[in-house]
């Protein structure tokens, strides 16, 4: 009995590990089916999926780990080596038109885990469906299209990290749709949702913060003030030419009644984003994003939370060879170059009528390899120069960073 | 080309890990920073001064965390950025003193205004019949050693009745010492009263007294040294513990003394000369010394601030109508000269100079000296243009 038990256990033992070196066995890669006009506000369910037979779940998930050397004005803190970033998905197919997707996130080695995505969908026509649960605000491009491995940076674009709070993810419900003929598309995405608190302007930042927000968990629970979060995003894309987004993003930030009782007017704050990406040249890959956010501050606030930021990035990809290289039959190789800027204090000093500084700006030189489509193992060299609110001599930061980021 | 793309990948990254020190930013020459800590700190010393770094220029106050509910800035990096002086943003505005006898608005929010408030607050305004001053907050660096001027020494360096005749008197600003605050074992007091030393008025005895009261009236956050609620003006509980305000302390005392730059330039020299002549020194006194101290490295040093820690009458044009301590509206202690050249650094690349920022140049500030420095402005005045310049560029190397 015992021989047979082992017997049985060796040979599931055997089947694993085969499992574990050729997917197929137990699951099968849903590929990517690239002849539908995909926008960035699909990325949720654009990515490469496990499916186990005929199973109506699929999994996926992907990882990134890097290293970094940076050095501010001179002075650094050595090499250090981080993993940012584990996350993990899954889809089912519930009934026809029902689908469920969740998106789990694991960040900094596990000290936080989030939940960015949760959400049912309920397809009634492509012009119209319903989405509800966790959503991710589609503002911008990256908050939703920010998974490690489509792209070619270590880090993440700033301004879609600290102006855009990616990822920024609420309990919401909303509409989304798209209509398509020839070589267009045009969707449209509205959602309402829990939103932002204070915290933007009461921050160990010194500055308005919208990312302050991310750390109040108790917006997957209640609303901070009882005002909807509105968030409306369209986009059109003509398959030759390009994807362009706009998305808007507006409420109420503050507890303006408590208990009943009146204790501000309601402050709001507004974002408007553009986002374009599209492929010039045969297959020089362009893709940006541009964010412009307002808020009310108060009058009596002190000046370095700012009622106006702005800022974008442009990432250029050039692929410079593609086919077989270190054994592996569809590999790239690309040359890479991000610009990007953040400006948190838009205006002027009430007390010295010269303009705020309080801005950055970067230039990320990169270089990646792609053994497939998705892993991208990627080197970059980063320049960044940070002006404080007053316009003193810039700090310089200067460093490198190596990683990789890959779909399992 | 396989083997050849490997060939070049592990070159890159070899050039890379070798050359990162090599393609990053450079640390700025010492003499162009004002941050830093003196030489010669033992190694728990050197903990102690990180600890108070961060908690001078990284910690932020925030509602949580007791700013306000009325306050002028909040951290005390907001008003000196990179240890240097600040600008108008954070100007400080004092109001209700006319004389010795004290202030007169206590119950009315005096002495400091706190012009901001946390969102649902209302910040302060200055009450009817208030005479206020602006006072731009001033560099940190090298205040240890200011600190460590013997009582002895700077009255020595008073002088009360111009008994030598050169229209320069000098007197040190006397007044009594908060319930936190030790005097130090060589004072000399006066009825009671001892020198203080530190601001604009020479209002504060130590660096504990500032620092204590610059967390209360500048940020809003009460102690165990001073329980009252700028709002309120009622006592509540520490917002800040006695350990971080004692290594913001501590920070104080050991960051470095700024250094000059261009020492052996020859219009720099003559400079130097110039100033000597002009008789700028009746005050800004070129060299002091330290006493003891439990910090070996400030013990017993000799430094050049470029002050006498003294109250000179200014003249009328800078006569504000407010004071502090035993100062007459018109007096001002000598503010120390060194880091001077670095002030653009912290200032968005302009000086605001004087003790409000209303000189927007050097050449303005010496202008607008007046009463005991009335003399060597009018000299100043009468200099040729390319002595003028060699005495900029000497208080500009400063």
């Amino acid at each position: 009995m015992k021989k047979q038990l082992f017997s049985l256990y060796l040979l599931f033992f055997c089947q694993v590990l085969y499992g574990q070196t050729d997917t197929s066995f137990f699951f099968t890669r849903v590929k990517q089916d690239s002849s539908k006009l995909k926008l960035n506000m699909d990325a949720v369910y654009n990515r490469p999926f496990l499916q186990m037979g005929k199973l109506p779940v699929s999994l996926g998930g992907y990882l990134e780990a890097n290293s970094s050397y940076f050095s501010t004005d001179g002075i650094s803190d050595g090499l250090s080596f981080q993993l940012p970033r584990l996350t993990m998905f899954m889809s089912a197919s519930i009934r026809q038109r029902i689908k469920f997707m969740t998106e789990i996130e694991f960040e900094e080695g596990g000290r936080e885990i989030n939940i960015e995505f949760a959400a049912l969908d309920l397809e009634f026509n492509p012009l119209f469906n319903l989405r509800g649960g966790v959503i991710m605000n589609p503002i911008g491009s990256f908050n939703q299209n920010h998974d490690g491995p489509k792209w070619e940076f270590v880090s993440r674009p700033v301004s879609s990290t600290t102006i855009i709070p990616s990822t920024w993810s609420n309990v919401g419900f909303g509409v989304f749709g798209k209509y398509s003929r020839k070589d267009w598309v045009w969707a449209y995405e509205a959602y309402l949702s829990n939103g932002f608190d204070d915290n933007i302007i009461n921050n160990n930042q010194n500055r308005t913060w919208f990312p302050a927000s991310k750390a109040n968990g108790d917006r997957f629970e209640e609303s901070f003030n009882g005002v909807p979060l509105k968030t409306v995003k369209m986009a059109v894309k003509h398959r030759k030419v390009a994807e362009i987004g706009l998305s808007w993003m507006g409420g109420v930030y503050n507890k303006f009644k408590d208990d009943g009782i009146i204790l501000d007017k309601k402050r709001q704050l507004n974002f408007i984003a553009l986002d374009i990406n599209s492929t010039i040249l045969k297959d020089t890959y362009l893709n940006g994003e541009w964010v412009w956010a307002y808020v009310d501050v108060p009058d009596t606030y002190i000046q370095q939370f700012g009622n106006r930021q702005q800022g974008g990035f442009l990432d250029i990809v050039q692929p410079i060879k593609k086919g077989k290289m270190l054994g592996w039959s569809e590999s790239v190789l690309n040359v890479a170059l991000r610009l990007e800027y953040a400006d948190y204090n838009v205006g002027n000093f009430q007390e010295l009528g010269l303009r705020i500084a309080d801005h950055m700006y970067a230039l990320v030189p990169a270089i990646s390899f792609r053994p497939s489509a998705q892993t991208v193992i990627r080197a970059n060299y980063r320049y960044e120069r940070h002006t404080d609110l007053l316009r003193n001599p810039a700090s310089q930061t200067a460093g490198f960073q190596f990683g990789f980021s890959t779909y399992f | 080309m396989n083997r050849r793309l490997l060939i070049f990948a592990i070159i890159l990254e070899a050039i890379l890990i070798v050359s990162c020190e090599r393609i990053t930013p450079r640390v700025p020459a010492d003499d162009q920073i004002l941050d830093g800590p003196i030489d010669g700190l033992s190694s728990a010393e050197k903990t102690r001064f990180l600890a108070g770094d961060v908690a001078f220029n990284d910690e932020i106050f925030t509602r949580e965390t007791g700013l306000g509910s009325v306050f002028v800035a909040t951290s005390c990096g907001s008003c000196h950025a990179g240890d240097g002086k600040g600008t108008l943003f954070t100007t400080l505005t004092r109001f209700g003193q006319t004389d010795e006898t004290g202030n007169k608005f206590l119950h009315l929010g005096g002495p400091q205004l706190q012009n901001r408030a946390i969102p649902g607050y209302t910040p302060e305004s200055i009450p009817a019949g208030a005479t206020f001053s602006r006072f731009t907050p001033p560099s940190n660096t090298g205040l240890g050693f200011i600190e460590l001027v013997s009582d002895e020494d700077i009255l020595a360096m008073a002088d009360p009745s111009d008994l030598d005749k050169d229209g320069i008197s000098g007197v040190p600003n006397y007044g009594a010492l908060p319930s936190f605050i030790n005097a130090l074992p060589n004072a000399i007091p006066k009825n009671g009263k001892y020198i203080h030393r530190f601001g604009k008025k020479a209002a504060a005895y130590s660096l504990l007294h500032q620092t204590v009261n610059a967390y209360s009236q500048d940020i809003g956050i009460s102690s165990a040294f001073a329980p009252k609620d700028v709002y309120s003006g009622q006592e509540i509980d520490p917002e800040i513990s006695n350990l971080t305000i004692n290594n913001v302390v501590f920070y104080l005392q050991t960051l470095k003394a700024p250094i000059q730059r261009d020492q052996n330039d020859t219009q720099v020299q003559r400079g130097k000369q110039t100033f000597i002549d002009l008789g700028c020194q009746g005050c800004h006194k070129q060299t002091l010394k330290t006493s003891l101290s439990p910090i070996a490295a400030l013990s017993n040093k000799t430094f050049h601030p470029y002050t006498d820690l003294l109250l000179h009458d200014m003249g009328s044009g800078l006569d504000d109508g407010y004071t502090e301590g035993s100062a007459k509206t018109s007096e001002w202690r000598t503010p120390p000269l060194w880091g001077l050249g670095l002030s653009p650094n912290s200032q968005g690349g302009q000086y605001f100079l004087m003790h409000d920022g209303r000189a927007r140049s050097i050449e303005q500030a010496i202008q607008m000296h007046g009463g005991e420095a009335g003399a060597s402005r009018d000299r100043f005045k009468k200099l040729a243009q390319g002595e003028q310049a060699d005495l900029i560029k000497f208080l500009k190397s400063l």
